[in-house]
């Protein structure tokens, strides 16, 4: 079997290198060489990707320790993502209690407060207007403070500081970790005054969960918060101006949702499905633990996967006519927030930022459109996410 | 005769993220997409409770043998 060399290429826009779609029809189960780290097996199906996310007999934790195929040479190792259950259980269960479906319901009235004043300010700053710097970025940034339980006086103060996280900043190494050293520094001393008054937030329920004996240590509250807040931040924004940028390039789907805009949250499911968020396959590779069977072969234990979820989200096996942006479409199982023991935490808050982020968008711009041609819009040009750097719209 | 607990999944709510099954895989099963646990009876285990906290769409309840409820 051939060895390629991965990436393939650059990525362009929302496409997905037409190689992927070649490999999962021909070669299933193919063998990538990255720059730096192990030969690694790419899986482009869906059943693959699901089956390798979901089952016990792959490992992060084993990631953790190994030559791990990566784009740096450098390895930055996070929790949460160097766990396997049970250790990952024991963390991962006092998080998603501040995740849950129900806490990020009860968000959901200032969700759509925030939304309407950060419209409210792109209307009184007049067309056109940069879509990430008005909304995309502040609205999910504004939510995590919520979530968190930030206090509105320091509440641009952080967003600068979790701004460091983000991929495309004028920042050198040095100062993007004195803003992540500062912004630590600044979640433990909220957590500290949680002790002596316990609050009703995702840093009150991480704290609490310490005291309770669960054996939360401080600098456990302090990294996870971290780790949430890298993961959740960027990745939103970046959808939100995503999905825009689709709705205001299919107008077909466009029309369809503002006729119906019960179809919402199947909507941004299938947004979800259709609209690849990363550049290249997913950046946690799995170690087997034992040997496994895949579509195109069998992997010993030992050996790392890489999945390629963008592609497996267009895998005809599972979503008929893949490629077409369907808004009725259901997208059920869509791979966009993982599966498994790993998948996204944050699903839910990001769900909720993205349905109320774009119906509102639709309900206050009834003319929302691009202020300038698609080909002079700027995508950012990291190894991290995809998206615009800026997009700018009129109404 | 020894306790037992109820493990319930509301197919409806699961959104079929397969944390529970990937956690706990001696307790939950997915079909078609959707978690199902394996047995809805179980003696009383840490387990299913973790993944009722888990859970991102609170679609596993978890109660004791006197029908209160034990987790979410």
């Amino acid at each position: 079997m051939d060895v390629r060399s991965y990436p393939f290429g650059p990525a362009y826009r929302l496409e997905i290198d037409p190689r992927y779609f070649w490999l999962q029809d021909n070669e299933p189960l193919a063998r990538v060489k990255l720059p730096y780290g192990d030969e690694a097996w790419l899986l482009t199906r869906y059943d693959d990707n699901r089956l390798a996310l979901g089952d016990p007999r792959f490992s992060l934790a084993e990631a953790a320790v190994r030559d791990t195929p990566r784009l740096q040479p450098e390895r930055v190792g996070a929790i949460l993502t160097d766990q396997d259950p049970p250790e990952h259980t024991r963390l991962r269960r006092l998080v998603a209690k501040a995740f849950t479906v129900r806490r990020v319901a009860a968000l959901q009235e200032r969700a759509a407060q925030i939304a309407g004043e950060l419209v409210d300010r792109m209307v009184a700053a007049g067309p056109p207007v940069d879509l990430v710097d008005s909304f995309a970025v502040p609205l999910p940034g504004l939510m995590v403070c919520e979530l968190v339980g930030v206090p509105y006086e320091d509440r641009d103060g952080f967003q600068d500081w979790v701004g460091a996280f983000m991929t495309v900043t004028a920042l050198t190494v040095q100062e993007r970790y004195a803003q992540i050293g500062k912004l630590a520094a600044y979640i433990a001393g909220l957590a500290a005054r949680r002790r002596v008054s316990p609050t009703d937030d995702l840093l009150g329920a991480l704290v609490l969960a310490s005291e309770e004996g669960d054996r939360l240590t401080e600098d456990e509250v302090v990294q996870l918060t971290l780790v949430l807040l890298a993961a959740g931040y960027e990745s939103t924004a970046s959808q939100l101006t995503n999905f825009t940028y689709a709705l205001l390039t299919h107008p077909d789907q466009l029309a369809l949702l503002r006729d119906r805009p019960g179809l919402m949250p199947g909507a941004v499911e299938e947004l979800m499905r259709w609209t690849p968020l990363l550049v290249y396959a997913d950046t946690l590779p799995r170690y087997t633990l034992a040997e496994v069977e895949f579509s195109g072969g069998t992997v010993p234990a030992g050996e790392p996967v890489l999945l390629a979820k963008h592609a497996a989200n267009r895998d005809p096996r599972r979503y008929p006519d893949p490629d077409r942006l369907d808004l009725t479409r259901d997208a059920q199982g869509q791979l966009g927030f993982g599966h498994g023991p790993h998948h996204c935490v944050g699903a839910p808050l990001a769900r909720m930022d993205l349905q109320i982020g774009l119906g509102t968008l639709l309900d206050r711009f009834p003319d929302l459109r691009l202020a300038v041609p698609e080909d002079e819009i700027e995508w950012k040009s990291g190894m991290a996410v995809r998206g615009p750097v800026a997009l700018p719209l009129a109404w | 005769m020894p306790e037992c607990w109820t493990v319930r999944v509301d197919r409806d709510a699961c959104l079929g993220s397969g944390i529970c099954a990937g956690t706990a895989p001696e307790h939950f099963r997915l079909e078609d997409g959707r978690s199902r646990p394996v047995e809805e009876r179980v003696p009383p285990d840490d387990r299913v409770v973790d993944a009722a906290d888990l859970c991102p769409a609170e679609a596993i309840t978890v109660s004791d043998a006197a029908g209160r409820r034990l987790a979410p």
